[in-house]
């Protein structure tokens, strides 16, 4: 008896090469559609696309851009994080605290990570140690870490006193030749550093491994409790490097801040190509997610619409784009 | 001296005893089939031996030295390897990935991907695929090149001793074969398997040795070839079966034509099926997986719509796309699926529930169910069927293969189909739910069922039926009396005149 196997076609491998390629290639068509849309309707190109708009638009992206580089992470591994906004508004509240407590704003800004890591600590030991599914877990700790935020800081905003942490998501750096704020530059390293850790690392690929099939990563000696522990704490310091963000932007800590971010986190990530039943996901594609939200949004501001009108576009945007991805993977 | 000793394991888990007392032993090189009805204990052994659960009392002993797993990565770092009746692969990640999973080459966390991928192309090797590509999409597979990564995963990690709990159940029967070359070239190497399975063909074709496990204890152990397949059976379920198969007498009742099929087509899996079913026979299809039966059955229920034919249910002609499963019901018809766990039944629900689902009628009024009533039917259909389980309340995913299939049939039972569609009935089920499910087939023929029967088992076609027809690529070949077909007849029907590519086009969907 030979042992030869039905070969796989080299049609098929050339196949999913380009589907690899098109997972990408659709949220970009996707970024581009919605540019070159409000770029003609707004009647002033030269105004929507200038250097200036743009500037505005990827300063309003880096909160959302941030949080989804860790919520790909936790998507990815078939898992969900409800309590994004709670923990951006707490980590904040603590950066702000601490620079008003008279701390080196470094240490304040390391202080409003840590705080997001700690959140993502105990999501990650709820889930793994307590069996509490992901999406109640997260969805207790968004009243938690919400909760928490408003005591530290009194149920009311939290001014800061200037530092150089006010100027990272600024309009218009200083110095000039930096061309975006320090916040957008901050994204885009941490961007390529997770896309390269989820390649690359045996990190990255185990959680692959326990998003497309937990019970086998298991039976292979992977520590899965760990291995989401460690998920979520890295996406909680996602979320707390996005909150210390959110606090330059507002220069105060607003414990009332960012309610219903996680909605378009996950969005970002979905229509970047994210799959909520795991193994599936890409850095880049959440990128272009939070963008296209950030154009529409940014869009629909220069025509004068009304904040409704986002509302209703952005929830059919992520239905088309999940509708559009059922629709390609159905016909494989 | 063995490589594997256990001896005198017990385990219970609250009020149930898994295993009362199993000893196994096997040597180097050596294929060993632990044999048992599905509720024996082999999976509760099977994870014992992994380290997925600790034995109560006894010992095991591996090549000489005692041995007690903390945890399945222990035990993988002893040698010993799991493959799961289920394949256990993470579809999203390459066969290199999947090979190497939990035991990566890396450099301070990052991976060493060009390690991983030679070395993963070595074991690759070893079984003489060169169609399987380190790089690959596992998801891409065909479910036989996945058993073959799975199997190299087992090898990655220096596996000596290779658990397979059921292998067959997830391949195609063809790929069997590949299988248990696979098999042979592992005892060649000197790598000892454990082989669970129902089918005693299949024990007898690749084991050196057995152990049969009857209610958790083993009863008996030898050389495979000392012993016949009758032995076999009766150590297993404690009494001899001399007749799986029931013998009928003709149907007493007219033979009224019920369902009429004609030029059914769903392109490219189903071209054309024409066939006509009476009262009161069993009518068996026969052909390789991938032939198209299963989108036949599917297709005469409505589930998937059909591009071409007209089907006839008791003198009502209709085009045949006009079918949906609400319709069908409503006509008498059952569906069977092949795939229980799937879209057979709903496996956190209970076995009341289950039952019921198909005809809430009898168990409600305007609308609100009576649960009472419906427990009351659920369990006298348990009885008849000899489902013994503590209560009809409980859920359906935690009983084994044989007794959730039970179920599924009981629901056809409960809602009276009169013309049964029974695509695999008795597939990765143990012996006993076996001859009672083939027993229930039987008589409902007799009261003058209809009854449709797929299967990939021959001796059970040819046991069971009165007329057979079988699939070839999407064609139905026309129906003969069961007496004028021979398996070697079906068998040659089956794969085409001769042209072998029939065994390629089975993967993908």
């Amino acid at each position: 008896m030979d042992t030869e196997i039905p070969q796989v076609i080299d049609a098929e491998l050339h196949e999913t090469f380009f589907r690899k390629w098109l997972n990408v290639l659709g949220p970009f068509l996707g970024l581009i559609a919605v540019v070159v849309l409000f770029a003609a309707i707004t009647g002033s190109p030269e105004k929507y696309l200038s250097p200036f708009n743009i500037r505005i638009v990827l300063s309003q992206t880096v909160i959302v851009a941030i949080s989804a580089i860790g919520m790909t992470v936790v998507i990815i591994s078939g898992g969900i994080d409800l309590a994004v906004g709670s923990t951006i508004a707490l980590a904040g509240v603590v950066t702000a605290l601490t620079i008003n407590a008279g701390l080196n704003p470094v240490l304040a800004v390391l202080a409003g990570t840590a705080v997001g890591g700690i959140v993502g600590f105990v999501n990650g030991s709820v889930i793994s140690r307590l069996r509490v599914v992901p999406f109640i877990a997260t969805l207790g700790m968004l009243g938690i870490a919400r909760g928490t935020a408003k005591w530290a800081a009194n149920q009311q905003p939290v001014d800061v006193s200037a530092t150089w942490v006010n100027n990272l998501v600024v309009t218009f750096p200083d110095p000039p030749w930096l061309l975006l704020a320090p916040g957008i530059w901050i994204a885009i390293v941490l961007a390529v550093l997770m896309a390269m850790v989820l390649r690359n690392t045996v990190f990255g690929r185990r959680v692959f491994a326990i998003g497309s099939n937990e019970a086998a990563a298991r039976a292979c000696g992977i520590s899965t409790d760990k291995l989401k522990i460690w998920i979520y704490s890295l996406a909680g310091i996602f979320f707390g490097i996005a909150g210390v963000m959110q606090m330059s932007r507002l220069r105060q800590g607003d414990p009332t801040v960012a309610a219903g971010t996680e909605l378009d986190v996950i969005a970002a990530v979905v229509i970047g190509g994210g799959s909520l039943s795991g193994g599936q996901g890409t850095i880049l594609g959440s990128m272009i997610g939070a963008l296209i939200m950030a154009f529409l949004r940014n869009g629909c501001q220069q025509m004068g619409w009304a904040n409704y009108v986002q509302e209703i576009i952005i929830g059919a945007i992520i239905i088309t784009a999940v509708a559009i991805d059922r629709i390609r993977r159905s016909k494989t | 001296m063995p490589v594997v000793d256990l001896r005198d394991i017990t385990k219970r888990f609250g009020q149930t005893v898994a295993l009362a007392g199993v000893d196994v032993s096997l040597n180097e090189g050596e294929v060993h089939a632990l044999i048992g009805e599905n509720g024996a204990g082999k999976s509760t052994l099977m994870n014992v031996i992994s380290g997925g659960v600790r034995q109560d009392s006894g010992s095991m002993a591996l090549h000489g030295k005692p041995y007690s797993p903390s945890d399945p990565l222990d035990a993988r770092k002893n040698g010993i390897a799991l493959i799961h009746q289920e394949l256990s692969l993470a579809p999203h990640l390459s066969v290199a990935e999947n090979i190497m999973m939990g035991v990566e080459d890396s450099r301070f966390g990052w991976l060493d991907r060009q390690a991983i991928e030679s070395r993963a192309g070595v074991l690759l090797s070893n079984f003489e695929h060169t169609g399987i590509r380190p790089n690959m999409p596992v998801g891409k597979l065909s479910p036989a090149a996945q058993q073959v990564v799975e199997i190299c995963r087992a090898l990655a990690a220096n596996a000596k001793i290779v658990l397979m709990d059921e292998p067959t159940s997830s391949l195609q029967r063809e790929d069997v074969g590949h299988l248990f070359s696979l098999i042979r070239k592992l005892a060649a190497d000197g790598i000892s398997v454990i082989y669970i399975s129902h089918f005693l063909e299949e024990v007898r074709e690749i084991a050196d040795t057995f152990t049969v496990l009857r209610d958790g204890k083993s009863v008996s152990a030898g050389n495979i070839n000392d012993v016949t397949d009758s032995f076999l059976i009766s150590q297993m379920v404690g009494r001899a079966v001399d007749n799986l198969y029931p013998k009928r007498p003709p149907y007493s009742g007219k033979p009224e034509t019920v369902l009429k099929v004609k030029e059914l087509g769903l392109q490219p899996a189903l071209q054309s099926a024409t066939l006509e079913l009476r009262r009161g026979e069993i009518f068996g299809i026969a052909g390789l997986m991938g032939a198209g039966r299963t989108e036949m059955a599917r297709a005469i229920f409505g589930i998937d719509k059909p591009n071409s034919g007209t089907i006839t249910v008791k003198s009502r002609a209709m085009a045949a796309r006009g079918g949906q499963p609400a319709l069908r019901l409503s006509q008498g018809l059952g569906y069977l699926s092949e795939d229980r766990k799937g879209e057979g039944l709903a496996l956190k629900l209970s076995i009341a529930d289950n039952v019921t689902i198909t005809r809430y009628g009898p168990c409600s009024r305007f609308g609100w169910l009576d649960q009472a009533k419906q427990r009351r039917v659920s369990t006298e259909l348990m009885q008849t069927l000899d489902i013994r389980v503590k209560s009809s309340e409980q859920p359906v995913q935690t009983l084994s293969g044989g007794n959730q299939q039970k179920v599924a049939i009981a629901r056809l039972l409960h809602q009276q189909a009169d013309i049964l569609l029974l695509d695999e009935p008795t597939r990765g089920i143990d012996i006993g739910s076996k001859a009672m499910i083939y027993e229930t087939i039987a008589e409902l023929a007799d009261q003058g069922k209809a009854i449709l029967l797929i299967s990939s088992y021959l001796p059970e076609l040819f046991g069971m039926c009165d007329r057979l027809a079988v699939m070839t690529r999407g064609r139905l070949s026309p129906a003969r009396p069961i007496d004028e077909w021979t398996p070697e007849l079906v068998l040659e029907k089956a794969i085409g005149s001769g042209d072998g590519d029939s065994l390629e086009n089975t993967h993908g969907h």
